[in-house]
Protein backbone atom coordinates (compact mmCIF):
# COMPACT_ATOMS: atom_id res chain seq x y z
CA UNK A 1 0.00 0.00 0.00
CA UNK A 2 1.31 3.40 -0.93
CA UNK A 3 1.60 5.55 2.23
CA UNK A 4 1.03 8.75 0.28
CA UNK A 5 -2.15 7.38 -1.22
CA UNK A 6 -5.10 9.73 -1.03
CA UNK A 7 -8.41 8.68 0.25
CA UNK A 8 -10.07 9.79 -2.99
CA UNK A 9 -9.56 11.55 -6.23
CA UNK A 10 -11.94 13.79 -8.12
CA UNK A 11 -12.43 12.64 -11.65
CA UNK A 12 -14.43 13.95 -14.48
CA UNK A 13 -17.24 11.56 -15.29
CA UNK A 14 -19.71 11.71 -18.04
CA UNK A 15 -22.75 9.59 -17.59
CA UNK A 16 -25.69 9.32 -19.89
CA UNK A 17 -28.83 9.98 -17.90
CA UNK A 18 -32.53 10.09 -18.15
CA UNK A 19 -34.10 13.53 -18.28
CA UNK A 20 -37.72 14.32 -17.59
CA UNK A 21 -38.75 17.26 -19.71
CA UNK A 22 -41.41 19.06 -17.79
CA UNK A 23 -43.96 21.22 -19.57
CA UNK A 24 -46.21 22.06 -16.65
CA UNK A 25 -46.78 20.56 -13.25
CA UNK A 26 -50.01 19.09 -12.02
CA UNK A 27 -49.54 16.53 -9.33
CA UNK A 28 -52.20 14.01 -10.29
CA UNK A 29 -51.45 14.24 -13.99
CA UNK A 30 -47.75 13.93 -13.30
CA UNK A 31 -48.26 10.82 -11.21
CA UNK A 32 -50.55 9.24 -13.79
CA UNK A 33 -48.17 9.89 -16.69
CA UNK A 34 -45.25 8.59 -14.68
CA UNK A 35 -47.17 5.45 -13.85
CA UNK A 36 -47.99 4.91 -17.53
CA UNK A 37 -44.36 5.32 -18.52
CA UNK A 38 -43.18 2.90 -15.87
CA UNK A 39 -45.74 0.31 -16.88
CA UNK A 40 -44.21 0.24 -20.35
CA UNK A 41 -40.87 -0.87 -18.97
CA UNK A 42 -41.21 -1.75 -15.31
CA UNK A 43 -37.63 -2.80 -14.64
CA UNK A 44 -35.96 0.03 -16.42
CA UNK A 45 -36.89 2.83 -14.08
CA UNK A 46 -36.07 1.09 -10.84
CA UNK A 47 -33.44 3.00 -8.87
CA UNK A 48 -32.61 5.15 -11.84
CA UNK A 49 -31.28 8.70 -11.39
CA UNK A 50 -33.31 11.39 -13.09
CA UNK A 51 -32.85 15.05 -13.88
CA UNK A 52 -35.72 17.44 -14.38
CA UNK A 53 -35.27 19.51 -17.49
CA UNK A 54 -36.93 22.93 -17.19
CA UNK A 55 -36.03 24.33 -20.59
CA UNK A 56 -39.49 23.80 -21.98
CA UNK A 57 -41.39 24.49 -18.78
CA UNK A 58 -44.36 26.72 -19.55
CA UNK A 59 -46.30 26.72 -16.29
CA UNK A 60 -45.93 29.39 -13.62
CA UNK A 61 -42.89 29.01 -11.38
CA UNK A 62 -45.16 29.09 -8.35
CA UNK A 63 -46.67 25.74 -9.35
CA UNK A 64 -43.31 24.10 -9.49
CA UNK A 65 -43.29 21.99 -6.31
CA UNK A 66 -40.04 20.06 -6.33
CA UNK A 67 -40.84 18.33 -3.06
CA UNK A 68 -43.93 16.81 -4.64
CA UNK A 69 -42.01 15.83 -7.78
CA UNK A 70 -39.28 14.18 -5.73
CA UNK A 71 -41.84 12.43 -3.57
CA UNK A 72 -43.78 11.16 -6.56
CA UNK A 73 -40.67 9.83 -8.23
CA UNK A 74 -39.40 8.36 -5.00
CA UNK A 75 -42.55 6.28 -4.65
CA UNK A 76 -41.59 4.62 -7.93
CA UNK A 77 -37.96 4.24 -6.84
CA UNK A 78 -36.74 6.95 -9.16
CA UNK A 79 -34.20 9.37 -7.70
CA UNK A 80 -34.41 12.99 -8.79
CA UNK A 81 -30.87 14.31 -8.50
CA UNK A 82 -30.99 17.70 -10.12
CA UNK A 83 -32.54 20.18 -12.51
CA UNK A 84 -31.33 21.42 -15.84
CA UNK A 85 -32.02 24.91 -17.17
CA UNK A 86 -34.87 27.00 -15.79
CA UNK A 87 -35.13 30.59 -14.62
CA UNK A 88 -33.33 31.94 -11.58
CA UNK A 89 -36.51 31.65 -9.52
CA UNK A 90 -37.03 28.04 -10.56
CA UNK A 91 -33.44 27.18 -9.82
CA UNK A 92 -33.73 28.75 -6.37
CA UNK A 93 -36.72 26.51 -5.68
CA UNK A 94 -34.73 23.51 -6.85
CA UNK A 95 -31.83 24.39 -4.62
CA UNK A 96 -34.30 24.71 -1.75
CA UNK A 97 -35.23 21.09 -2.37
CA UNK A 98 -31.54 20.08 -2.23
CA UNK A 99 -31.35 19.35 -5.93
CA UNK A 100 -28.16 19.79 -7.93
CA UNK A 101 -28.17 22.55 -10.55
CA UNK A 102 -27.04 21.67 -14.03
CA UNK A 103 -26.52 24.27 -16.72
CA UNK A 104 -29.24 24.60 -19.26
CA UNK A 105 -29.62 23.01 -22.44
CA UNK A 106 -28.22 22.30 -25.69
CA UNK A 107 -24.63 21.98 -24.59
CA UNK A 108 -22.96 18.63 -24.95
CA UNK A 109 -21.31 16.62 -22.22
CA UNK A 110 -17.85 17.82 -23.06
CA UNK A 111 -18.74 21.45 -22.65
CA UNK A 112 -19.90 21.01 -19.10
CA UNK A 113 -17.33 18.59 -17.87
CA UNK A 114 -15.30 20.98 -15.72
CA UNK A 115 -15.19 19.75 -12.13
CA UNK A 116 -16.95 22.90 -11.01
CA UNK A 117 -20.26 21.81 -12.41
CA UNK A 118 -20.12 18.21 -11.35
CA UNK A 119 -22.56 17.49 -8.64
CA UNK A 120 -21.85 15.62 -5.45
CA UNK A 121 -22.35 12.25 -7.04
CA UNK A 122 -19.63 13.01 -9.54
CA UNK A 123 -22.11 12.98 -12.33
CA UNK A 124 -22.04 15.42 -15.15
CA UNK A 125 -25.17 15.22 -17.12
CA UNK A 126 -25.82 16.60 -20.50
CA UNK A 127 -28.00 15.39 -23.24
CA UNK A 128 -28.14 15.62 -26.92
CA UNK A 129 -30.94 17.73 -28.21
CA UNK A 130 -34.01 16.46 -26.54
CA UNK A 131 -36.71 14.52 -28.27
CA UNK A 132 -40.17 15.61 -27.42
CA UNK A 133 -42.54 13.38 -25.55
CA UNK A 134 -45.64 13.93 -23.52
CA UNK A 135 -43.97 14.15 -20.12
CA UNK A 136 -40.45 12.96 -20.33
CA UNK A 137 -37.97 12.18 -22.97
CA UNK A 138 -34.64 10.56 -22.74
CA UNK A 139 -31.98 9.50 -25.14
CA UNK A 140 -28.42 8.38 -24.89
CA UNK A 141 -25.42 10.06 -26.34
CA UNK A 142 -23.90 8.87 -29.58
CA UNK A 143 -22.07 5.58 -29.39
CA UNK A 144 -23.18 3.68 -26.33
CA UNK A 145 -21.57 0.25 -26.21
CA UNK A 146 -23.84 -2.71 -26.84
CA UNK A 147 -24.45 -5.08 -23.98
CA UNK A 148 -23.69 -8.68 -24.92
CA UNK A 149 -25.19 -11.66 -23.11
CA UNK A 150 -24.00 -15.13 -24.04
CA UNK A 151 -26.07 -17.24 -21.64
CA UNK A 152 -29.76 -17.98 -22.12
CA UNK A 153 -31.97 -15.40 -20.40
CA UNK A 154 -34.10 -17.65 -18.22
CA UNK A 155 -37.67 -17.33 -17.02
CA UNK A 156 -37.93 -14.64 -14.34
CA UNK A 157 -34.70 -12.94 -15.38
CA UNK A 158 -34.54 -9.46 -16.81
CA UNK A 159 -31.66 -8.03 -18.80
CA UNK A 160 -31.62 -4.35 -19.65
CA UNK A 161 -29.25 -2.32 -21.81
CA UNK A 162 -30.20 1.14 -20.62
CA UNK A 163 -27.99 2.69 -23.28
CA UNK A 164 -27.44 1.27 -26.71
CA UNK A 165 -28.19 -2.19 -28.06
CA UNK A 166 -28.68 -5.52 -26.36
CA UNK A 167 -27.28 -8.61 -28.04
CA UNK A 168 -28.27 -12.02 -26.71
CA UNK A 169 -26.30 -14.94 -28.14
CA UNK A 170 -28.71 -17.54 -26.81
CA UNK A 171 -32.40 -17.94 -26.21
CA UNK A 172 -34.69 -15.56 -24.34
CA UNK A 173 -36.96 -17.96 -22.50
CA UNK A 174 -40.66 -17.68 -21.82
CA UNK A 175 -41.15 -15.52 -18.76
CA UNK A 176 -37.89 -13.63 -19.32
CA UNK A 177 -37.65 -9.98 -20.33
CA UNK A 178 -35.00 -8.17 -22.39
CA UNK A 179 -34.96 -4.38 -22.73
CA UNK A 180 -32.76 -1.95 -24.60
CA UNK A 181 -32.59 1.74 -25.33
CA UNK A 182 -31.54 0.75 -28.84
CA UNK A 183 -32.06 -2.46 -30.79
CA UNK A 184 -32.58 -5.92 -29.36
CA UNK A 185 -30.82 -8.78 -31.14
CA UNK A 186 -31.56 -12.35 -30.15
CA UNK A 187 -29.45 -15.02 -31.84
CA UNK A 188 -31.70 -17.78 -30.61
CA UNK A 189 -35.41 -18.23 -30.11
CA UNK A 190 -37.19 -15.21 -28.62
CA UNK A 191 -39.79 -16.77 -26.33
CA UNK A 192 -40.12 -14.09 -23.69
CA UNK A 193 -40.70 -10.34 -23.87
CA UNK A 194 -38.49 -7.99 -25.86
CA UNK A 195 -38.69 -4.21 -25.56
CA UNK A 196 -36.55 -2.05 -27.83
CA UNK A 197 -36.33 1.73 -27.81
CA UNK A 198 -37.45 1.96 -24.21
CA UNK A 199 -36.58 5.66 -24.08
CA UNK A 200 -38.68 6.35 -27.10
CA UNK A 201 -36.26 5.68 -29.96
CA UNK A 202 -38.70 4.89 -32.75
CA UNK A 203 -35.99 3.68 -35.13
CA UNK A 204 -35.09 0.81 -32.78
CA UNK A 205 -35.72 -2.72 -34.01
CA UNK A 206 -35.98 -6.23 -32.66
CA UNK A 207 -34.15 -9.02 -34.48
CA UNK A 208 -34.52 -12.68 -33.62
CA UNK A 209 -33.76 -16.13 -35.03
CA UNK A 210 -37.15 -17.49 -34.15
CA UNK A 211 -40.13 -15.36 -33.22
CA UNK A 212 -42.01 -17.08 -30.39
CA UNK A 213 -42.36 -14.02 -28.21
CA UNK A 214 -44.88 -13.26 -25.49
CA UNK A 215 -44.60 -9.57 -26.29
CA UNK A 216 -42.59 -7.32 -28.55
CA UNK A 217 -42.47 -3.57 -27.98
CA UNK A 218 -40.73 -0.73 -29.79
CA UNK A 219 -40.82 2.75 -28.29
CA UNK A 220 -43.91 1.82 -26.32
CA UNK A 221 -45.86 0.34 -29.24
CA UNK A 222 -46.38 -3.32 -28.54
CA UNK A 223 -47.89 -6.53 -29.81
CA UNK A 224 -48.63 -9.59 -27.75
CA UNK A 225 -48.12 -13.21 -28.72
CA UNK A 226 -51.66 -13.61 -30.04
CA UNK A 227 -51.21 -10.82 -32.56
CA UNK A 228 -47.78 -11.98 -33.65
CA UNK A 229 -48.65 -15.53 -34.67
CA UNK A 230 -49.96 -14.77 -38.15
CA UNK A 231 -46.76 -13.41 -39.55
CA UNK A 232 -43.28 -14.90 -39.37
CA UNK A 233 -44.05 -16.99 -36.27
CA UNK A 234 -41.18 -19.34 -35.42
CA UNK A 235 -38.99 -17.95 -38.18
CA UNK A 236 -36.12 -15.46 -38.29
CA UNK A 237 -37.56 -11.95 -38.46
CA UNK A 238 -36.99 -8.34 -37.71
CA UNK A 239 -39.62 -6.12 -36.20
CA UNK A 240 -39.73 -2.37 -36.70
CA UNK A 241 -42.04 0.54 -36.18
CA UNK A 242 -43.72 1.93 -39.29
CA UNK A 243 -46.47 4.54 -39.01
CA UNK A 244 -46.99 3.78 -35.36
CA UNK A 245 -47.48 0.07 -35.79
CA UNK A 246 -45.16 -2.90 -35.55
CA UNK A 247 -44.20 -4.54 -38.81
CA UNK A 248 -42.69 -8.02 -38.94
CA UNK A 249 -40.49 -8.89 -41.91
CA UNK A 250 -38.58 -12.09 -42.57
CA UNK A 251 -34.82 -11.71 -42.26
CA UNK A 252 -33.90 -13.69 -45.36
CA UNK A 253 -35.83 -11.28 -47.55
CA UNK A 254 -34.39 -8.21 -45.87
CA UNK B 1 -13.12 -31.97 -1.40
CA UNK B 2 -16.56 -33.37 -2.03
CA UNK B 3 -18.61 -32.71 -5.12
CA UNK B 4 -21.76 -30.94 -4.01
CA UNK B 5 -24.79 -31.81 -6.10
CA UNK B 6 -28.19 -30.20 -5.65
CA UNK B 7 -31.33 -31.96 -6.85
CA UNK B 8 -33.80 -29.22 -7.64
CA UNK B 9 -36.76 -28.37 -9.90
CA UNK B 10 -38.78 -25.34 -8.85
CA UNK B 11 -41.99 -27.29 -9.23
CA UNK B 12 -43.18 -29.69 -6.57
CA UNK B 13 -44.03 -33.36 -7.03
CA UNK B 14 -41.78 -33.97 -10.02
CA UNK B 15 -39.53 -36.50 -8.28
CA UNK B 16 -36.75 -34.57 -6.53
CA UNK B 17 -36.69 -36.73 -3.42
CA UNK B 18 -37.03 -39.97 -5.39
CA UNK B 19 -34.10 -38.79 -7.50
CA UNK B 20 -32.00 -37.70 -4.51
CA UNK B 21 -32.51 -41.11 -2.90
CA UNK B 22 -31.62 -43.03 -6.06
CA UNK B 23 -28.68 -40.90 -7.14
CA UNK B 24 -27.08 -40.95 -3.69
CA UNK B 25 -27.69 -44.68 -3.32
CA UNK B 26 -26.25 -45.24 -6.80
CA UNK B 27 -23.10 -43.25 -6.04
CA UNK B 28 -22.62 -45.09 -2.74
CA UNK B 29 -23.18 -48.49 -4.38
CA UNK B 30 -20.19 -47.77 -6.59
CA UNK B 31 -18.11 -47.27 -3.46
CA UNK B 32 -18.18 -43.46 -3.21
CA UNK B 33 -18.63 -42.05 0.28
CA UNK B 34 -21.92 -40.21 -0.08
CA UNK B 35 -24.21 -38.20 2.16
CA UNK B 36 -27.67 -37.03 1.20
CA UNK B 37 -29.13 -33.98 2.99
CA UNK B 38 -32.85 -33.27 3.21
CA UNK B 39 -33.32 -29.49 2.88
CA UNK B 40 -37.10 -29.73 3.02
CA UNK B 41 -37.34 -28.45 6.59
CA UNK B 42 -40.86 -28.78 7.88
CA UNK B 43 -41.98 -31.56 5.56
CA UNK B 44 -39.41 -34.35 5.73
CA UNK B 45 -39.77 -36.97 3.01
CA UNK B 46 -36.33 -38.29 2.31
CA UNK B 47 -36.11 -40.44 5.43
CA UNK B 48 -39.35 -42.17 4.41
CA UNK B 49 -38.07 -43.02 0.96
CA UNK B 50 -34.77 -44.15 2.46
CA UNK B 51 -36.68 -46.15 5.08
CA UNK B 52 -34.88 -44.71 8.06
CA UNK B 53 -37.65 -42.56 9.56
CA UNK B 54 -37.72 -44.59 12.75
CA UNK B 55 -34.06 -43.94 13.37
CA UNK B 56 -34.17 -40.13 13.24
CA UNK B 57 -33.11 -38.67 16.59
CA UNK B 58 -31.37 -35.44 15.68
CA UNK B 59 -31.69 -33.53 12.43
CA UNK B 60 -30.09 -30.93 10.18
CA UNK B 61 -31.44 -27.97 12.17
CA UNK B 62 -30.25 -29.44 15.49
CA UNK B 63 -26.76 -29.57 14.09
CA UNK B 64 -26.92 -26.02 12.71
CA UNK B 65 -28.07 -24.73 16.08
CA UNK B 66 -25.38 -26.65 17.92
CA UNK B 67 -27.79 -28.93 19.76
CA UNK B 68 -26.23 -32.07 18.33
CA UNK B 69 -23.03 -33.06 16.61
CA UNK B 70 -22.93 -34.10 13.00
CA UNK B 71 -22.10 -37.67 14.05
CA UNK B 72 -25.19 -37.84 16.21
CA UNK B 73 -27.43 -36.66 13.40
CA UNK B 74 -26.02 -38.68 10.49
CA UNK B 75 -27.90 -41.91 9.87
CA UNK B 76 -26.02 -44.79 8.31
CA UNK B 77 -27.92 -46.55 5.57
CA UNK B 78 -28.63 -50.21 6.26
CA UNK B 79 -28.38 -51.38 2.66
CA UNK B 80 -25.41 -49.56 1.23
CA UNK B 81 -22.18 -49.38 3.18
CA UNK B 82 -20.91 -45.91 2.30
CA UNK B 83 -24.21 -43.99 2.39
CA UNK B 84 -25.36 -41.58 5.10
CA UNK B 85 -28.52 -39.53 5.47
CA UNK B 86 -28.87 -36.16 7.19
CA UNK B 87 -32.60 -35.80 7.81
CA UNK B 88 -34.62 -32.58 7.88
CA UNK B 89 -36.48 -31.33 10.89
CA UNK B 90 -40.23 -31.60 10.88
CA UNK B 91 -40.83 -29.16 13.67
CA UNK B 92 -38.79 -26.15 12.63
CA UNK B 93 -39.19 -23.27 10.23
CA UNK B 94 -37.21 -23.10 7.01
CA UNK B 95 -35.63 -19.89 8.28
CA UNK B 96 -33.65 -22.01 10.75
CA UNK B 97 -31.36 -22.75 7.79
CA UNK B 98 -28.83 -19.93 7.80
CA UNK B 99 -26.18 -19.47 5.15
CA UNK B 100 -23.41 -19.63 7.76
CA UNK B 101 -24.91 -22.67 9.47
CA UNK B 102 -25.30 -24.58 6.21
CA UNK B 103 -21.80 -23.62 5.12
CA UNK B 104 -20.27 -24.92 8.33
CA UNK B 105 -21.97 -28.29 7.93
CA UNK B 106 -21.18 -28.58 4.23
CA UNK B 107 -17.52 -27.82 4.96
CA UNK B 108 -17.41 -30.44 7.66
CA UNK B 109 -19.10 -33.05 5.46
CA UNK B 110 -16.84 -32.08 2.59
CA UNK B 111 -13.83 -33.42 4.47
CA UNK B 112 -15.39 -36.82 5.07
CA UNK B 113 -17.39 -37.52 1.93
CA UNK B 114 -16.84 -37.74 -1.82
CA UNK B 115 -20.36 -36.64 -2.72
CA UNK B 116 -22.87 -34.41 -0.96
CA UNK B 117 -26.35 -34.65 -2.48
CA UNK B 118 -28.71 -31.85 -1.45
CA UNK B 119 -32.41 -32.65 -1.77
CA UNK B 120 -34.07 -29.28 -2.39
CA UNK B 121 -37.62 -28.38 -1.37
CA UNK B 122 -39.99 -27.18 -4.11
CA UNK B 123 -40.36 -23.50 -4.88
CA UNK B 124 -37.81 -20.73 -5.12
CA UNK B 125 -37.97 -19.60 -1.51
CA UNK B 126 -35.38 -19.65 1.23
CA UNK B 127 -35.11 -23.44 1.62
CA UNK B 128 -34.57 -23.99 -2.10
CA UNK B 129 -32.03 -21.15 -2.26
CA UNK B 130 -30.08 -22.64 0.67
CA UNK B 131 -30.08 -26.07 -0.98
CA UNK B 132 -28.58 -24.76 -4.21
CA UNK B 133 -26.30 -22.06 -2.80
CA UNK B 134 -23.20 -24.20 -2.25
CA UNK B 135 -23.72 -26.52 -5.24
CA UNK B 136 -21.02 -27.39 -7.75
CA UNK B 137 -23.51 -29.24 -9.93
CA UNK B 138 -27.26 -29.28 -10.27
CA UNK B 139 -29.59 -32.04 -11.36
CA UNK B 140 -32.70 -30.27 -12.59
CA UNK B 141 -35.59 -32.69 -12.33
CA UNK B 142 -38.26 -31.97 -14.92
CA UNK B 143 -41.50 -33.62 -15.98
CA UNK B 144 -42.36 -33.50 -19.67
CA UNK B 145 -45.02 -30.84 -19.34
CA UNK B 146 -45.02 -27.10 -19.94
CA UNK B 147 -45.33 -25.78 -16.37
CA UNK B 148 -42.57 -28.03 -15.06
CA UNK B 149 -40.27 -26.97 -17.90
CA UNK B 150 -41.01 -23.32 -17.18
CA UNK B 151 -40.18 -23.76 -13.48
CA UNK B 152 -36.97 -25.59 -14.34
CA UNK B 153 -36.01 -22.70 -16.56
CA UNK B 154 -36.62 -20.34 -13.65
CA UNK B 155 -34.47 -22.41 -11.31
CA UNK B 156 -31.69 -22.53 -13.93
CA UNK B 157 -31.74 -18.73 -13.95
CA UNK B 158 -31.44 -18.71 -10.17
CA UNK B 159 -28.53 -21.18 -10.28
CA UNK B 160 -26.75 -18.79 -12.61
CA UNK B 161 -27.36 -15.72 -10.49
CA UNK B 162 -27.80 -16.67 -6.83
CA UNK B 163 -25.49 -19.63 -6.20
CA UNK B 164 -22.18 -19.17 -4.43
CA UNK B 165 -20.35 -19.91 -7.67
CA UNK B 166 -22.27 -17.12 -9.41
CA UNK B 167 -21.77 -14.66 -6.57
CA UNK B 168 -18.04 -15.37 -6.37
CA UNK B 169 -17.64 -15.20 -10.14
CA UNK B 170 -16.35 -18.79 -10.29
CA UNK B 171 -17.10 -21.32 -13.03
CA UNK B 172 -20.87 -21.66 -13.27
CA UNK B 173 -22.77 -24.50 -11.62
CA UNK B 174 -22.72 -27.51 -13.95
CA UNK B 175 -26.28 -28.26 -15.05
CA UNK B 176 -27.85 -31.64 -15.78
CA UNK B 177 -31.34 -32.28 -17.05
CA UNK B 178 -33.15 -35.32 -15.65
CA UNK B 179 -36.48 -35.98 -17.26
CA UNK B 180 -38.75 -38.03 -15.00
CA UNK B 181 -42.20 -39.60 -15.42
CA UNK B 182 -41.53 -39.99 -19.11
CA UNK B 183 -44.19 -41.91 -20.97
CA UNK B 184 -43.33 -42.52 -24.64
CA UNK B 185 -46.87 -43.64 -25.48
CA UNK B 186 -48.29 -40.36 -24.24
CA UNK B 187 -45.58 -38.44 -26.09
CA UNK B 188 -46.64 -40.18 -29.30
CA UNK B 189 -50.23 -39.16 -28.70
CA UNK B 190 -49.09 -35.59 -28.21
CA UNK B 191 -50.13 -35.52 -24.54
CA UNK B 192 -46.59 -34.95 -23.28
CA UNK B 193 -43.57 -33.01 -24.44
CA UNK B 194 -40.87 -35.17 -26.03
CA UNK B 195 -37.28 -35.40 -24.82
CA UNK B 196 -36.26 -33.33 -27.84
CA UNK B 197 -38.82 -30.62 -27.00
CA UNK B 198 -37.58 -30.26 -23.44
CA UNK B 199 -33.93 -30.33 -24.45
CA UNK B 200 -34.62 -27.70 -27.07
CA UNK B 201 -36.32 -25.37 -24.61
CA UNK B 202 -33.96 -25.74 -21.66
CA UNK B 203 -30.74 -26.15 -23.66
CA UNK B 204 -28.79 -28.06 -21.00
CA UNK B 205 -27.17 -31.52 -21.27
CA UNK B 206 -29.43 -34.51 -20.69
CA UNK B 207 -28.39 -36.70 -17.76
CA UNK B 208 -31.16 -39.24 -18.12
CA UNK B 209 -34.76 -40.07 -18.84
CA UNK B 210 -36.66 -41.97 -16.16
CA UNK B 211 -39.74 -43.75 -17.52
CA UNK B 212 -43.06 -43.37 -15.74
CA UNK B 213 -43.62 -46.55 -13.85
CA UNK B 214 -45.70 -48.11 -11.10
CA UNK B 215 -42.46 -49.52 -9.72
CA UNK B 216 -41.29 -46.02 -8.72
CA UNK B 217 -44.41 -45.52 -6.62
CA UNK B 218 -44.23 -48.98 -5.06
CA UNK B 219 -40.57 -48.56 -4.20
CA UNK B 220 -41.20 -45.18 -2.56
CA UNK B 221 -44.02 -46.60 -0.50
CA UNK B 222 -41.84 -49.44 0.68
CA UNK B 223 -38.92 -47.18 1.51
CA UNK B 224 -36.62 -48.55 -1.18
CA UNK B 225 -34.72 -46.18 -3.48
CA UNK B 226 -35.90 -47.29 -6.93
CA UNK B 227 -32.33 -47.68 -8.19
CA UNK B 228 -32.15 -50.82 -6.03
CA UNK B 229 -34.95 -52.36 -8.13
CA UNK B 230 -32.30 -53.48 -10.54
CA UNK B 231 -34.62 -55.37 -12.88
CA UNK B 232 -36.93 -52.42 -13.44
CA UNK B 233 -36.57 -49.95 -16.29
CA UNK B 234 -36.74 -47.00 -13.87
CA UNK B 235 -34.00 -48.53 -11.70
CA UNK B 236 -31.78 -49.09 -14.71
CA UNK B 237 -32.46 -45.59 -15.99
CA UNK B 238 -31.23 -44.18 -12.67
CA UNK B 239 -28.18 -46.43 -12.82
CA UNK B 240 -27.39 -45.01 -16.26
CA UNK B 241 -27.83 -41.48 -14.93
CA UNK B 242 -25.37 -42.12 -12.10
CA UNK B 243 -22.85 -43.54 -14.58
CA UNK B 244 -23.20 -40.44 -16.76
CA UNK B 245 -22.81 -38.21 -13.72
CA UNK B 246 -19.47 -39.93 -13.17
CA UNK B 247 -18.43 -39.16 -16.72
CA UNK B 248 -19.31 -42.39 -18.47
CA UNK B 249 -20.90 -42.24 -21.93
CA UNK B 250 -24.06 -44.32 -22.07
CA UNK B 251 -26.77 -44.36 -24.66
CA UNK B 252 -30.18 -43.16 -23.51
CA UNK B 253 -32.76 -45.90 -23.12
CA UNK B 254 -36.49 -46.17 -22.44
CA UNK B 255 -37.30 -43.25 -24.71
CA UNK B 256 -39.25 -45.12 -27.38
CA UNK B 257 -42.58 -46.75 -26.76
CA UNK B 258 -42.34 -50.51 -26.41
CA UNK B 259 -44.65 -52.23 -28.83
CA UNK B 260 -45.21 -55.37 -26.83
CA UNK B 261 -45.66 -58.51 -28.88
CA UNK B 262 -47.55 -61.56 -27.81
CA UNK B 263 -44.43 -63.44 -26.70
CA UNK B 264 -42.92 -60.70 -24.63
CA UNK B 265 -46.26 -60.35 -22.88
CA UNK B 266 -46.25 -64.04 -22.16
CA UNK B 267 -42.72 -64.21 -20.87
CA UNK B 268 -42.33 -60.89 -19.08
CA UNK B 269 -45.79 -60.81 -17.64
CA UNK B 270 -46.83 -57.70 -19.55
Amino acid sequence: MNPARQCFQIKSASVSMTALELYFFDESEFDQSLRDKINQAPGFFRDTPLIISLEKYEGPSSELDFFKIIGNCRRHNIHVIGVRGGTDDQRRLARGASLALLPGGNQRDREISEPAVEDAAGVAAGQNKAQTGPVRSAEQSGAAPARIVSQPVRSGQQVCASEGDLIVLASVQAGAEVLAAGNVHVYGPLRGRALAGIHGAEHARVFCQSLEAELVSIAGQYKISEDLQDNGWKTAVQIQLKDDSLVVTPLDRG
Amino acid sequence: MARIIVVTSGKGGVGKTTTSASISTGLAKLGHKTVVIDFDVGLRNLDLIMNCERRVVYDFVNVIQGEASLNQALIKDKRVETLYILPASQTREKEALTKEGVEKIINELSERFDYIVCDSPAGIEHGALMALYYADEAIVVTNPEVSSVRDSDRILGILQSKSRRAEMGQDPVKEHLLLTRYNPDRVEKGEMLSVADVEEILAIPLLGVIPESQIVLNASNQGVPVILEEDSDAGQAYEDAVARLLGEQREHRFMASQKKGFFSRMFKGG
